[in-house]
């Protein structure tokens, strides 16, 4: 399913004194099957951008398409429930929503309120857990007696259950450990593949962007201050650290070095590889042992 | 030689409800004036020693001394004076309305006269770089702000020893680097020891010391770099390997001549720089 924001306007409070633009002049495109990350400070938007996302927020300008559906300023629009149903959100601290006695009960809640039978919504309470990497002896289980990384997995599920076209992953490793996080990362990447997704991560991690988007959409102040594949995002380093914004640490390593050397490597290494390869080209002066 | 500030001599702990040990006969010394590093993944022990060391928890086996005295019932309040903590979460440490009144809270539980109140709640202000924000409210600070607050709340109180238990897992990377820099510079004027609680391993690099924690024992202690030389082993424990260990293995692999040995980034520029200035 296709998603674009074009020329997006949001106030928060409009018409009031405490009325506040939020984010402005935003067109972003995201056709289906695309791993799109949104980057960008705390207080850059980001978040506001991904409320448009499914709809949970209508713009003060401009248009939002969620595959047929069009949400536009200033009209009443109907019957959105189709439209959350198809974009999951997997909000920062996702476990501390869940609610339910049980682990499946939890899972079923979402597909059930969207009109799922029971017994549908159990058999994808099943499917759910086993892509999160969960065992189905925890289904009867309290949620809240699991560990923190089990539960993060099962709110994660309960999302998957719905059985959604689109993911947005709003920072979804924030508090876990590296093997946690890796962990999390790589199972979205390949339900990413596996069910065809569109994927829009939003993230303060350059490691994560560079590693599994096609495309960065980088946000300052409300609006895209920049928006391109993870190559040309990061093909001006400089232009990127004056904002203020991290690079991939191999990036700032080569930067270190040239300095160091005082000159240019050439292209710029996204991968530790492929940056090892050019510094051992340079070391031995083209002539490799 | 340095004195140890802080001991704990065989101490176990296990939860009610929990079959296995969250801690194993861990021994070791903190002292005085270092910034020690303690590393392990979720699960590995590392928060239930935060709360043993400042007593929220007490050992069910073994005993922890903190400036020579030993820490139970009765010495827990004495001991709470000398050791502050910082969390987590910075929204969940924010008491007062204002930054001021929150610095001021801790001093106020204490008895401390308003005079010397004010001139402690100025002082640890300025150490964390806040002065300038005395009444803002704290939606309108950053993450990072909120923790700098949090340290002052501690300084303001003057402890022996700071504990960070994950206070930057929250922070954007800016936010970040702010903490870290204040911590930085408490150090520099040797004025705590801090102990911070971390699977952050650049930010555990920046330690003098480390202690690695496995299933609830210490696995590893030593300073970064032997820590850091123990590569895939790290990984295996749930861990990290740091940027510059794992550039250096690959630039092994291409067939680089670098030192046996592990290497900072910087370290490692000035290898490459080197043998390419030798060709």
């Amino acid at each position: 399913m296709d998603i674009s924001l074009e020329k997006v306007e949001y106030r928060y409070q409009a018409g009031t004194p405490f009325e506040r633009l939020a984010i402005s002049d935003v067109s972003i495109n995201i056709p289906s099957g695309t791993y799109l990350a949104l980057i960008g400070h705390t207080g850059s938007g980001k978040s506001t951008v991904l409320q448009h996302l499914n709809a949970l927020l209508q713009p003060t300008e401009g248009m939002v398409k969620i595959g047929e559906y069009e949400i536009k300023a200033h009209q009443k629009n109907k019957n959105l429930k189709p439209v959350r149903k198809r974009v999951g959100i997997v909000f920062q601290f996702p476990e501390h929503q869940l609610f339910e006695e049980t682990v499946e009960k939890d899972i079923m809640f979402g597909p059930m309120n969207f009109g799922v039978s029971e017994s549908e919504a159990r058999e994808r309470a099943r499917i759910a857990l086993n892509q999160v990497g969960l065992g189905k002896e925890i289904l009867e289980k309290s949620p809240f007696d699991l560990s923190g990384g089990q539960m993060r997995r099962v709110a994660i599920a309960g999302v998957l259950a719905m059985d959604p076209d689109v993911i947005v992953l709003d920072e979804p490793t924030a508090g876990l450990d590296p093997r946690g996080r890796k962990e999390i990362m790589d199972m979205f990447y390949s339900l990413h593949k596996q069910r065809q997704l569109s994927t829009i991560l939003v993230t303060h991690s350059m490691e994560d962007a560079a590693r599994y988007a096609d495309q960065i959409v980088i946000m300052q102040q409300g609006r895209v201050a920049k928006q391109g594949t993870p190559e040309e995002i990061f093909s001006s380093p400089e232009e990127l650290m004056q904002m203020g914004l991290d690079v991939p640490e191999v990036v700032r390593f080569q930067l270190s070095l040239e300095k160091k050397i005082g000159r240019k490597l050439g292209k710029i290494c996204l991968s530790i590889d492929e940056l090892a390869a050019v510094v051992a080209d340079m070391v031995s002066g083209g002539v490799r042992p | 030689m340095k004195q140890p500030i802080v001991s704990l001599k065989e101490v176990s702990f296990q939860y009610d409800e929990q079959d296995r040990m969250a801690l194993k006969s861990v021994s070791f010394d903190i002292y005085e004036g270092e910034w020690l590093a303690i590393v392990g993944h979720n699960g590995s022990g590392k928060s239930t020693m935060a709360k043993l060391l400042n007593g929220l928890q007490f050992p069910q086996q073994g005993e922890i001394v903190v400036s020579g005295t030993k820490l139970n019932e009765e010495t827990i309040w004495e001991i709470r004076r000398k050791i502050g903590m910082v969390f987590q979460n910075p929204d969940n440490q924010f008491v007062g309305t204002t930054v001021q009144d929150d610095v001021a809270f801790g001093l106020e539980n204490m008895g401390i006269p308003r005079e010397e109140m004010v001139e402690r709640v100025k002082d640890a202000l300025k150490k964390v770089k806040m002065e300038a924000f005395l009444d803002q409210e704290p939606h309108h600070l950053s993450g990072g702000q909120k923790q700098r607050v949090a340290i002052a709340g501690v300084l303001a109180l003057r402890p022996a020893i700071i504990i960070l238990d994950e206070a930057t897992s929250m922070l954007d990377p800016r936010g970040r680097e702010e903490v870290l820099e204040t911590v930085r510079a408490l150090q520099d004027e040797k004025l705590l020891t801090v102990i911070s609680i971390t699977h952050d391993l650049e930010e555990a690099a920046k330690a003098d010391r480390m202690i690695v924690m496995n299933k609830g024992e210490v696995y590893r202690q030593g300073i970064p770099a032997e820590i850091f030389s123990m590569e895939e082993e790290l990984i295996q424990l749930g861990l990290d390997i740091p940027f510059s260990v794992k550039m250096g293995q690959a630039l092994r692999l291409q067939g680089v001549n670098l030192p046996n040995r592990y290497l900072s980034e910087e370290e490692l520029v000035t290898e490459i720089w080197t043998s390419h200035s030798k060709r």
